[in-house]
């Protein structure tokens, strides 16, 4: 069976609901501890959301010298799949991982809403279900949710096809190019601020086309993993 | 005990959301003529004993790697502080 590790770190929410959605995609969840150097041989990694250290500093940035973390940077360069969602897109920034960083949300409040995204990649390992121009519907919740980067990287991650996802309908915090999710170079390391995991089981998730909380958008980045691995 | 201080700033081309909030502000309390407002952070390191080029290389190194992102921000001063 795929074995998916979900790292936990002092101050991350969200890794049962992620090991949730793994589970729910039919793969087996693996337990990652931030201080712990071994991957334990999963064939993917999630960084889910939360506050890890308490997001001192900046959100992220003490997340990134985890020793998990050498690990991660270490397979992700070999190409394991990587998926940070939040706070975890945010420590794969702050780890280089992928460029850009986010500060505080331009109106400054935190946010939680069910946000519409538009697929913009659908060859990496974590949207390989998906087809460009879909139009899914996942929970987003955060207060340093803004994208930025320079012009120059901008230009470069549109120009390599590297904007995953885009907000859709509305900005919902002043990130550039209404960008909501991208990749890296080779295309195995995704980071998103909206939440997949929390939009995978009927009953729990966003309002969707069957009715209220029917969405379960989220659960083909989790399948789309297990596609890529299993073929 | 000798102290550093580290001045992080946002980028001049960053939007400051802080700032701009505070700048807002700032009228309502009849505080007039301050066109903007940008917010930054300030460390304070200490050592045991005194300020050594050496502590300020490290301070310098630290500044680089942990206390800003080269991304959004921009370490604007190093040097040593006035001990309390």
């Amino acid at each position: 069976m795929t074995r998916v590790g979900v790292i936990t770190f002092p101050g991350t929410l969200d890794d049962r609901d992620a090991s949730r959605a793994v589970r729910i995609a039919g793969a087996e969840p693996v337990d990652l501890w931030h201080a712990d150097d071994d991957l334990r041989g999963v064939d993917a990694v999630v960084l889910p959301g939360g506050f890890s250290y308490g997001d001192y500093l900046r959100a992220g940035a003490i997340s990134r010298f985890a020793p998990v973390m050498t690990s991660v940077i270490e397979a992700a360069g070999r190409g394991l799949p990587v998926l940070g969602i939040c706070n975890g897109f945010q420590v794969l920034t702050e780890s280089h991982l992928l460029p850009g960083s986010m500060i505080k949300n331009d109106h400054l409040h935190f946010l939680c809403r069910e946000q519409a995204l538009v697929v913009e990649n659908d060859q990496t390992p974590w949207t390989r279900d998906f087809t460009v121009g879909d139009r899914i519907t996942i929970p987003l919740k955060n207060q340093d949710g803004q994208y930025v980067a320079d012009d120059e990287t901008l230009a470069r991650l549109e120009g390599e096809g590297r904007v995953v996802f885009r907000y859709h309908t509305v900005n919902p915090n002043g990130s550039r190019h209404d960008i909501a999710g991208i990749c890296n170079e080779a295309g195995n390391v995704v980071g998103l601020m909206p939440h997949p995991e929390h939009a995978v089981e009927p009953g729990f998730g966003p309002d969707g086309p069957q009715g209220p909380r029917t969405g379960t958008d989220g659960l083909r980045f989790f399948t789309s993993v297990l596609t890529t691995l299993v073929g | 005990m000798g102290r550093v201080v580290v001045d992080v700033m946002p980028k001049p081309e960053m939007l400051d959301p802080q700032g701009k909030a505070v700048a807002r502000a700032l009228p309502r309390l009849g505080i007039d003529g301050f066109v903007s407002v940008r917010q930054g952070k300030r460390f304070e390191l200490e050592v045991e004993g005194p300020v050594t080029e050496q502590v300020l290389a490290a301070a310098r190194e630290a500044a680089a790697t942990l206390l800003s992102n080269p991304v959004i921000e921009d370490v604007v001063n190093v040097a040593e502080g006035q001990p309390r």
